[in-house]
């Protein structure tokens, strides 16, 4: 008995950061479509803009601009949602939007679970440039039309539309995704094509909470937090032992390396660019 | 002075082992150049050929004309969510509207025309104008009678359900009398300055399909001047 509870709390343990963001981001998705009894609704309207608790607006960088570019005047409040927005990533890190908000982000995770469980091995390789070209076509296409280019398509809202709605329209452009990054391309569409996450890795440049290797010489050297990445890249300064922590802005900080990290080498951090001892961490190559 | 990896390179694009790592630079930017380039133009194309904003699809009241509309609304509901009387939907991809604008459609439901307009309350961006405060002064289209040869009225009946459940009654839309060879007809006739387009009328007209409709304003309405057809060359 206490044994079972011991390695059913090793479990949780191992899969901590992975249950937070999802608990996130499931709460995010309820939060816009359950009615709590005596007090309604958290949040209104959907990822393009929302109102939450009756009295914080929030609106999406990416979307305010295509709008602007589109040629839209400036409005308060969407400008004020969208300078909250920008500023919390731009000073933690963009990407964060990536794990622990986007909806989406569950969908091809699904995906990508799948796609292992069954060990499918044929993958179409996509540049990870892909994203910002298309990034950089949504906007360039928004002024051209005249009309929000990415919303077009936009994943996002399409499955928050979806759910709030039911209706199967844009199922079938959801189911496709999922299709795509289960059978096509391993994380095709968060790892190479999403412009959103493009978008938010570029405001979040310089974003200070770091995946951070303090604890480096307790590292066993097993790279398994590169195999566990979604942007295994990021992780290539500090393990070649170059850098003390990720500063690519592409980590989306989901802490699956974290997860399966057992040694505490990595540790998520407020980064001020402190300096301390580094030794890197040893990658034991076998 | 060089250093030992730029030596290195040197001597390996010397001998044409490698490509000198600007060159390589230049070649990853040009390449997707061109695919951004491309995608432009055709995605550019696919955008253009989108159908049109049916007639029937209204939007909600202060909603800017649809080309501004189109660049202004951010697609997020919120004017949805703030109806009282829940008749606003954001476009899936079924809907013949851009995809995520709000709308309406008069038969299904129309605009009841809250005084305090919560939906133009409710937008962050002024997709729907905020200066719109008088729900009177509101344009989401205007209402015509479009086909005479069904209207009960036209046949000499006094149905006139349009007239008496219009909320601004005898200013919008009022009977005007018409003597014909089937006597005297009160002929529902619209004042397209005083009507909203709420759709009221046309929710409520008693014929399987309605015979007065709201329009979109330049679809409803003529415009008075000269037609240039036919008294030119071209
Ligand atoms: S890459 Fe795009 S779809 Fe994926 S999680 Fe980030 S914003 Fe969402
Ligand atoms: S005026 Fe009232 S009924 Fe009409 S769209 Fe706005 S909120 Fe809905
Ligand atoms: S509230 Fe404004 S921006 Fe949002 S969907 Fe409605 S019209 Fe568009
Ligand atoms: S649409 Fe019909 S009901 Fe509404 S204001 Fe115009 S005439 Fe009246």
């Amino acid at each position: 008995m206490a044994s079972a509870l011991k390695r059913m709390a090793a479990a949780l343990n191992r899969h901590r950061w992975l249950l937070m963001r999802r608990t996130l981001q499931i709460l995010i998705v309820l939060a816009f479509i359950v009615d709590i009894p005596e007090l309604g609704r958290i949040a209104h309207g959907n990822l393009s803009s929302s109102l939450w608790f009756w009295n914080v607006p929030l609106t999406d960088p990416f979307v305010l601009l295509q709008s602007l570019l589109a040629g839209a005047p400036l409005a308060k409040t969407a400008l004020i949602g969208a300078a909250i927005v920008a500023g919390f990533y731009a000073f933690f890190g963009g990407r964060i939007y990536c794990s622990w908000v986007c909806p989406i982000n569950m969908l091809t995770d699904a995906a990508l679970w799948l796609r292992q469980k069954l060990n499918i091995k044929g993958n179409l390789t996509l540049s990870r440039e892909l994203r910002s070209v298309l990034l950089v076509m949504a906007l360039v296409l928004s002024v051209i039309t005249g009309t929000l280019a990415w919303e077009i398509i936009n994943p996002i809202t399409l499955l928050q539309r979806e759910l709030m709605w039911t209706s199967s329209a844009g199922l079938t452009f959801l189911a496709a995704l999922f299709l795509f990054d289960f059978l096509v391309s391993r994380r095709g569409w968060c790892g190479h094509l999403c412009p959103v996450g493009a978008f938010y890795k570029y405001l979040g440049h310089y974003g200070r909470l770091r995946v951070t290797a303090l604890k480096s010489d307790a590292c066993a050297g097993c790279s398994d937090c590169i195999k566990v990445c979604p942007e295994p890249h990021v992780l290539a300064p500090v393990v070649a032992q170059k850098a003390l922590a990720v500063t690519d802005s592409d980590c989306t900080r989901c802490g699956a390396c974290l997860d399966k990290c057992s040694s505490g080498a990595l540790s998520m951090k407020l980064d001020f660019g402190g300096k301390s001892a580094f030794r890197g961490i040893p990658i034991v190559k076998s | 002075m060089t250093k030992p990896s730029a030596q290195k390179e040197s001597l390996a694009v010397k001998y044409g082992i490698e490509q000198p790592a600007r060159r390589k630079a230049f070649k990853r930017v040009f390449r997707h150049l061109g695919v951004a380039v491309l995608g432009t133009a055709v995605a550019q194309a696919a955008i253009f050929s989108r159908p049109a904003r049916a007639a029937k699809i209204l939007r909600p009241p202060g909603a800017l004309p649809e080309k501004a509309f189109d660049s202004t609304c951010i697609r997020c509901g919120l004017c949805v969510k703030d109806c009282p009387y829940d008749i606003l939907k954001l476009a899936s991809w079924t809907d013949p509207a851009p995809l995520g604008t709000p709308f309406f459609v008069a038969r299904q439901d129309p605009c009841r025309m809250c005084t305090d307009i919560p939906c133009v309350k409710a937008c962050p961006t002024g997709a729907l104008d905020p200066l719109l405060t008088d729900i009177r002064k509101a344009d989401m289209g205007v209402a015509v009678l479009v086909d005479h040869e069904n209207c009960l009225n036209y046949k000499g009946l006094t149905c006139s359900v349009c007239v008496r459940v219009c909320p601004i009654r005898g200013e919008a839309i009022s009977l005007k009398p018409i003597q014909n060879e089937r006597g005297l007809l009160q002929i529902p006739t619209v004042n397209p300055d005083k009507c909203t387009g709420c759709g009221t009328c046309e929710k409520h007209c008693v014929l399987s399909e309605a015979t007065i409709r709201v329009l979109p304003r330049e679809l409803g309405l003529g415009v008075s001047g000269a037609n240039a057809a036919g008294r030119g060359v071209w």
